[in-house]
């Protein structure tokens, strides 16, 4: 403020110029810098402003960005980097098995036919370790079973019907100053070196091998269609379990031959429970049969029977998902179909799930990923494809190759990809494929879950196992939300509005200002607060007196009505005695009143109508299913929660309504009721309707209320009496627990990125709405 | 036949006027009133009403078996609540009772002593009930496991031998309840000895071990490592060895001398139980107790409840940390909020040209206050924690790794989150201020040769200072009351310390703390023993609530107060 004190001096000092007094010149040297330094002042400070205004309105901006980056790499598509081509050495020029890699992608896995193993540098294909499976002399291998890629477990079919049992894994080692991690290729047998006797007088027709740990089983069929089963178990003892790689381990091994025939067997695979045996024949029939039943010995004919193709195409390749529970059938048509066990109309039936069909060439190669519900296919063009089951999505489809493909290889991760083409070149690419899972179909459609008899819409993001499908859909959880959002405003729409226009128009100006602070303390209070009393202490007291509420709904209208007819009915003298615009003030004791009344007589009412329990009665007697904890107490409580800002809004336009309109519409012989209807509130709708749209919003976001207040269990019902999952809650739920990145990480942030569209969808149009209502004010 | 006609036509002329749908919407209004002012008067009776020494009760009880075998067992305890049940309802639960009586009462009893039966409530039929008495010896005892315990004082052990009172009975009495209080001052004292031991001193030990751990690491991560620095190390850590012995040394003998005295008490049912002196909180006998003293002890359970740190899983003791916690994290966001809020006020409302755009950020602003507190929640744990947390952990605190430092949920980025979510607040808060300022005023102080930041500076802003207050006000109540982001980003439901100890730097932003909004989610459904802890969790709901209605009332109070002045201005 100094300037100011200064500034009539200096025009003194102009003044008195001529008497050669310059001590106050406007020119002078410090003047003129302090001039410079408010100037520079004022300039920097409206830069550090402007900067930080719109780095703050950037920083709300980047929420939405950053969701949005989140959620993206959700629908990306899968990449192939080819990382090297070349052919491996083939010692015993023998023709190729099986190809694998290790878990780190360093290591690729070729098994031949001469009984050869080579392990071998996957970028270059350099030599890494040969290893020749020792067969009993003067055999020869003739067929090759797997039981997954991960477990790495192989069954050799040999010439004399016997099956020899092995395992490839990798050692690894940490050695040398540096800790570098070494891996050593080994074969081992966990279930004995000792080759299993299939058929010691027949040849070998199709075998296959399963394995979960501790046991095996292998089947095997011969050439006149005998099928024998073969079960070896570890015995666990307490030398055994010292007892590492199986070499003298013991095993209790049970022979089971089965009473059926099996013809024209041309692949063969136990399921992952191993509770089921499929026969493939060349036509596509295929047939299961339950082991359970058969090493009882009771079983004699194949309970279960399908035909996996159509129109006379033959399957290429039959290929099971992980888990052990899909089979994916792949023909020559090119149609790759997935095919499991699920129950239609009471009976156990193989069904086809879903069909991808990548193009008309036939599919020569299959191979299921490790971890999840993906696989690859490959036809006899070199196109190759990337398939998630359960999204129902090809991630990754190209030409890869010139030459016909032979093997194809996944790594355990998902990250790297084998592929070797007849003349025994083999090429490795690296696989980028994050969110496979993910399509709009899973997140909004229903999808056929494995093992479900029909599609569905089903949130289950984890379980303990990894052979797991996660059900990523967003439905039950958008329904909840919806469905708690419906409820809350069931209760708070009618009494918020009736109340806003009551406070708004007719309330005497001195009973406002106490009843709007009222209202906004109710909206400061914390929803945690009211989720607590609603879980813990009203979810109880309407279980117990729920004819009490429902009777209170119909009591306190008409008790209302009767009140107001009484009032009518008093002398003119007590009438007068209350001014205008008091009557919420009447009412209040009268709905104690009532309200108390209601939940008392509801208590023999319930008793001799309702055997004294009415939510026993609703659930046995009317078969509705009642949790203490459900829609209705989250509709009281959110209602609750929502009321405030509903009727801040709502009264907020109606109390603003041009005062001159009522004035008119009453000078003009309208009652009161008649211009609130008639002028009041057309005029004040927009605002209404804003004030309804910024409550919706609130219901659907909030997040602690429905926590607490239900079961949070993703169902889709309607059902009052039940619960529900709502997004916000599954957020705050699920993400703590969940991997960063991960799919279900990611999900999570849709979830978000939903809930932030909608709510701010639905503010953006009430704002812009209550906007212009404000300018039509002004202008009235 | 007059009458009714006039009846029915005032009925018809009532209807007509439109006055029943003016009374419903006077009730809708009515309505909301009730439940608010009932909610209110809900928790405060049950939270305050949790403190009040209740009369403790002993009575027998006698329910119909269906042997018909009468078992008499003896109820000490207090009285909770009773309720009428249908009689079906009770024979289901296979008590044999007689069924012409529609309902009976029955009624709840605090009975204490878990240890005993396992449970701290009952239910018994009131019909069966009987000798009713309220002994004015029993005891009632809050304890720091198995939660309350109800009985009488029988004998005082010193080192396992009882201790002899002369005199007549009731002097005996007096005198034993005397020596029990005296003997419970002193385990009490000592007992907060170990408190500052285990949790102050030994916590400083661990604390300057783990710095010392930190340093070496980062020693050896930067290549500095010397024979200097090792040996110092070294020596530094022997000697806090040294120290951390001192005090265990010193702690044992205070447990030995803490574990000296113990009581016997007689309990329900004739049990015998010993109980050391060291594991009682307090003990009182209720049913001698006059109001005053009555009073007293209200309030010394009430400063508890306050200042001290929760026992047994947070379902007893006190909740300091979580006031703490929130408090805390509160004044943090804060410090925050109120600059960056008020910058981007005085932006979009001096210095940005009015137009579209303006108007777009400014709905767009104002949208930000609906958006579910959630994303922000999720916002938070994405961005600031798994992204500038991890990366601050990369660069400062690599020694730490892989344990992380920041890049995990914690104080700062629980008031970081919440900031974010109530700008908008502050925002629109300070804007509607900034717009209340009279135009003559800015325009006196441009025309008297100021600048636009001096106008700003020394005349607009605080002018609006009040404005920004009711911003930060409510700011602060709505942060306060949000439990539903914290859980994502650094509330714990037990945190080991506090965020601000005397322990350098003194405050720990990357720590994790305890929130009184967390706290009732917690206690309230994740707790194993609910009904035991549901009182506590009303007095928490409540303290939550009348401080965020304070808050409230405060911001409300100040912005009339604002108005009034600014019709004057006006003027």
């Amino acid at each position: 403020m100094s300037i100011d004190v200064k500034q009539p001096a200096a025009t003194q000092a102009t003044q008195s110029l001529e008497a050669g007094a310059s001590v106050l010149d406007m020119s002078s040297n410090r003047v003129v810098l302090r001039r410079k330094l408010r100037h520079f002042y004022d300039q920097s400070a409206s830069v550090a402003i402007a900067i930080g205004g719109v780095s703050v309105i950037l920083a709300i901006l980047l929420i939405f960005m950053y969701l949005f980056y989140e959620v993206l790499p959700l629908f990306e598509s899968a990449t192939l980097k080819r990382v090297g081509e070349y052919q491996i050495e083939n010692r015993s020029n023998s023709s190729s098995l099986h190809l694998a890699i290790e878990e780190q992608s360093e290591i690729g896995m070729r098994i031949g036919d001469q009984a050869d193993v080579l392990f071998f540098d996957v970028s270059d294909g350099e030599t890494v370790a040969f290893i020749e499976i020792a067969l009993p002399a003067g055999t020869i291998i003739t067929h090759f079973a797997l039981d997954t890629e991960s477990s790495g477990i192989f069954a050799l079919g040999l010439d004399n019907g016997e099956a020899v049992v092995a395992r490839y894994s990798y050692d690894t080692n940490y050695v040398g100053e540096n800790n570098t991690r070494t891996l050593t290729p080994t074969i081992d047998f966990p279930f004995g070196e000792q080759p299993y006797a299939l058929f010691p007088e027949s040849e070998l027709a199709e075998l296959a091998v399963r394995s979960n740990g501790d046991s095996m089983m292998i089947a095997g069929v011969d050439e006149n269609g005998g099928v024998k089963l073969i079960n070896a178990t570890k015995r666990t003892n307490l030398f055994s379990a010292f007892d590492i790689g199986g070499g003298g381990a013991d095993f209790e091994i049970g022979n089971y031959p089965v009473d059926v025939v099996a013809q024209d067997v041309e692949q063969m695979f136990i399921g992952g429970d191993q509770r089921w045996l499929y026969f493939i024949s060349s036509s596509g029939l295929i047939r299961a049969l339950d082991l359970v039943a058969a090493m009882n010995g009771d079983s004699d004919r194949f309970g279960i029977q399908s035909v996996l193709t159509e129109d006379g195409t033959r399957p290429t390749q039959v290929v099971f998902l992980l888990g052990g529970i899909s089979l994916l059938v792949a023909d020559d048509s090119g149609a790759i179909s997935q095919w499991f066990l699920s129950r239609e109309e009471g009976q156990t039936r193989l069904r086809k799930a879903r069909e991808f069909s990548p193009g008309a060439q036939p599919i020569l190669r299959m191979t299921p990923e490790q971890r999840r519900k993906n696989f690859v296919s490959v036809d006899d063009e070199g196109r190759l494809a990337i398939y998630n089951t359960t999204a129902h999505r090809a991630v990754f489809s190209a030409d890869i190759t010139d030459r016909v493909p032979n093997l194809l290889a996944l790594s355990p991760r998902g990250d790297g990809l084998l592929l070797e083409t007849v003349g025994g070149g083999v090429g490795f690419w690296e696989v980028h494929n994050e969110h496979p899972e993910v399509s709009w179909s899973v997140l909004w459609d229903k999808v056929w879950y494995e093992g479900y008899s029909e599609p569905d819409y089903i949130w289950q993001s984890s379980a303990s196992s990894n052979e797991f499908e996660p059900k990523y859909s967003l439905m039950p959880l958008t329904f909840g939300t919806l469905k708690a959002a419906f409820y809350a405003m069931l209760l708070a729409a009618p009494l918020a509005i009736c109340g806003a226009i009551y406070t708004g128009y007719f309330m005497a100006p001195a009973m406002r200002r106490k009843v709007k602070p009222l209202i906004e303390l109710m909206e400061a209070l914390p929803t945690v607060v009211l989720g607590f009393l609603a879980g813990l202490w009203l979810a109880p007291f309407v279980e117990k007196n729920l004819l009490g509420i429902f009777s209170i709904l119909i009591v306190l209208p008409l008790s209302i009505l009767a009140a107001s007819f009484a009032w009518t009915q008093l002398p003119r003298r007590i009438r007068n005695s209350l001014p205008d615009g008091w009557e919420a003030g009447i009412l209040m004791p009268v709905i104690l009143i009532f309200s108390y009344l209601s939940f008392a007589l509801a208590v023999p009412i319930e008793n001799s109508f309702f055997g004294g329990d009415m939510r026993f009665w609703i659930s046995n007697d009317l078969g509705i299913s009642y949790d203490q904890r459900n829609a209705m107490v989250v509709g009281f409580a959110m209602g609750f929660a929502v009321i405030p800002t509903i009727f801040s809004i709502a009264e907020d336009a109606i109390f603003t309504v041009p005062k001159q309109l009522t004035y008119g519409s009453l000078a003009l012989g309208a009652t009161p009721w008649q211009s609130l209807q008639r002028v009041v509130l057309p005029t004040a709708s927009p605002g209404i309707f804003s004030a309804l749209m910024i409550g919706m919003g609130r219901a659907v976001g909030e997040t602690m209320i429905v926590l607490m207040a239900t079961g949070n269990t993703p169902i889709m019902d309607i059902n009052i009496f039940e619960g529900m999952r709502t997004l916000a809650a599954n957020i705050a739920v699920e993400i703590p627990e969940s991997e960063v990145d991960s799919t279900h990480y990611r999900i999570l942030f849709l979830a978000a990125l939903v809930l932030f569209m909608s709510t701010f969808v639905f503010n953006t149009i009430a704002e812009v709405v209550r906007q212009r209502l404000r300018t039509k004010y002004s202008t009235i | 036949m007059k009458k009714p006609q006039n009846t029915n036509s005032e009925f018809s002329a009532w209807m007509r006027r439109g006055t029943p749908w003016v009374w419903l919407n006077a009730g809708a209004v009515a309505i909301c009133i009730v439940m608010v002012v009932g909610l209110l008067i809900l928790l405060t009776v049950r939270g305050m009403s949790h403190f009040w020494p209740r009369d403790v009760l002993q009575a027998n009880y006698a329910p119909p078996t269906s042997t018909g075998e009468l078992l008499t067992t003896q109820l000490i305890g207090e009285f909770v609540e009773s309720e009428m049940v249908v009689a079906g309802q009770i024979a289901s639960s296979g008590i044999p009772i007689d069924e012409t009586q529609d309902f009976y009462e029955r009624q709840l009893l605090k009975l204490g002593n878990r240890d005993l039966t396992g449970a701290d409530f009952t239910w018994a039929l009131s019909d069966f009930v009987k000798d009713v008495e309220y002994p004015l010896e029993v005891v009632a005892m809050e304890r720091r496991e198995w939660g309350n315990f109800y009985g009488f004082l029988e004998a005082i052990h010193q080192d396992g031998v009882p201790i002899a009172f002369s005199g007549e009975a009731l002097d005996i009495e007096a005198n034993r309840w005397f020596e029990f209080n005296r003997r419970l001052d002193r385990a009490l004292n000592i007992r907060d000895d170990i408190y500052v031991i285990e949790n102050e001193e030994i916590g400083l030990i661990n604390y300057a071990m783990e710095r010392l751990r930190l340093r070496e690491r980062r020693l050896q991560l930067d290549g500095e490592e010397s024979p200097e620095t090792t040996t110092e190390i070294a020596a530094r850590r022997q000697e806090l060895n040294a120290e951390y012995g001192v005090l265990q040394r010193k702690l044992i003998a205070l447990y030995e001398t803490v574990n000296r005295d113990s009581a016997i008490f007689l309990a329900a049912n004739e049990q015998e139980i010993e109980i050391v002196f060291a594991d009682i909180v307090r003990a009182y006998k209720p049913n001698q107790m006059g109001p005053f003293s009555k009073l007293l002890t209200y309030f010394s359970k009430l400063g508890e409840f306050m200042t001290a740190e929760p026992r047994e899983a947070n379902t007893e003791g006190g909740i300091f940390p979580a006031i703490f916690g929130t408090v805390m994290m509160v004044m943090l966001m804060s410090v925050f909020v109120t600059p960056f809020g008020v910058v981007a006020a005085v932006y979009l409302r001096e210095y940005a040209r009015q137009g579209f755009v303006t108007r777009a950020i400014r709905i767009a602003v104002n949208n930000l206050a609906g958006v579910p507190s959630i994303v922000y929640g999720v916002f938070g744990l994405g961005f600031f924690i798994y992204i500038i947390g991890a990366e601050i952990d990369q660069v400062f605190y690599p020694e730490a790794l892989p344990a992380p430092t920041f890049g995990t949920p914690g104080l700062l980025w629980a008031s970081l989150t919440l900031a974010l979510l109530t700008v908008p607040v502050v925002i629109v808060a300070t804007e509607e201020g900034l717009a209340r300022i009279p135009r003559s005023v800015r325009e006196g102080s441009l025309a008297l040769g100021a600048t636009k930041f001096e106008t700003l500076w020394r005349v607009v802003l605080p002018m609006a200072s009040p404005a920004m207050m009711t911003g930060l006000i409510l700011a602060v109540a709505r942060a306060a009351g949000e439990v539903a982001p914290l859980m994502l980003v650094g509330v714990v439901k037990l945190a080991p310390s506090l965020p601000l100890d005397g322990n350098y730097p003194y405050l720990h932003l990357e720590q994790k703390f305890m929130h009184l909004g967390f706290h009732i989610y917690d206690v309230g459904f994740q707790s194993p023993n609910i009904e035991a802890a549901r009182p506590l969790v009303f007095a928490t709901a409540l303290l939550l609530v009348i401080v965020i209605a304070s808050l409230n009332l405060t911001a409300v109070a100040l912005r009339n107060h604002l108005r009034e002045k600014y019709k004057a201005l006006d003027v």
